[in-house]
């Protein structure tokens, strides 16, 4: 029985991410990854790893996916881009998923909850250990983020210098001058 | 026997799930030509390489799976924003973030 609390959230992942690869649109891309971060979420919690879950929701679902919802709606254009009239029925599909999700964290939550609670492994092992034998990992890890922030700030400010897109390669092009 | 409890689950289950996941995640950065779409690919792929070291590590209710989880979230966290930014770039000088446009360097 407790089988099922792994099956279902990696079907749901499977086809969450099939839907991603597939889709047409952008912005349908995303949340289908999104549902299917969730469902990864799910399966690392059934298998004893609440703190790798966590960070699957906070860190990839949470912060990585704005990140790409900031770029897809600066560059805001093609089939992505939310026309006047009805709504689309783009959340349709990634809702039912999410509802399967739901429903099984309400089930584990209300009887299967022993196969959330047995053999994990806790947040303060996961710490211990980062601060243990892993701590060069961490040190290596921060000076790999610090990387990608001077890449991004050094991207970033090239871009801005530049002015908004459009308007400058004209304006540099007209106001040619010494 | 994995994960302990009420979940028996067999491992090459686990890791199949995993696998399936990153050959999902490989097929989209090959098939697509859009730089949106092979992030996202890139994303899907690192997150399942990251669910098979902890469904690995669950095995033997190690916490290192959920170490390397975390090493793997800060190269994806990474990856992306410099990815982003590159896309950003390339929108800005070609009008376009189809990556067969950008073929400046006979790539």
């Amino acid at each position: 029985m407790g089988n099922y609390a792994f099956y279902i959230p990696a079907a749901v992942a499977i086809a969450a991410t099939f839907m991603v690869v597939t889709s047409r649109s952008a912005i349908h891309a995303l949340l289908y990854l999104v549902v299917s971060l969730l469902a990864a979420a799910v399966v690392l919690l059934v298998f004893g790893a609440p703190f790798a879950a966590a960070m699957e929701v906070i860190i990839y679902a949470g912060a990585i996916m704005v990140l790409f919802v900031f770029v897809i709606m600066i560059l805001g254009r093609g089939p992505h881009v939310r026309r006047p009239g009805p709504p689309p029925a783009a959340w349709i599909g990634p809702g039912i998923l999410t509802a399967i999700l739901a429903a099984e964290l309400g089930w584990l939550e209300a009887g299967g909850g022993a196969v959330v609670g047995s053999a994990q492994v806790s947040p303060a092992a996961v710490g211990a250990s980062l601060m243990g034998p892993y701590l060069l990992g961490v040190e290596l890890a921060s000076v790999l983020l610090l990387a990608g922030l001077v890449g991004a700030f050094h991207l970033g400010y090239r871009l801005g210098a530049k002015g908004t897109p459009g308007a400058t390669d004209k304006a540099q092009k007209d106001g040619g001058g010494p | 026997m994995t994960g302990g409890g009420l979940l028996h689950v067999p491992f090459e289950h686990a890791m199949m799930f995993a696998g399936v996941l990153l050959l999902l995640g490989l097929a989209g950065v090959i098939a697509r030509r859009d730089a949106i779409f092979i992030l996202l690919s890139l994303e899907v792929m690192l997150n399942a390489a990251g669910l098979a070291f902890v469904l690995a590590a669950a095995r033997f209710a190690a916490p290192d799976g959920q170490v390397m989880f975390l090493f793997v979230l800060a190269v994806a966290a990474a990856e992306v924003s410099i990815g982003l930014a590159l896309v950003l770039w390339l929108y800005h000088y070609k009008r376009t973030i189809d990556i067969d446009k950008a073929r400046d360097m006979r790539g």
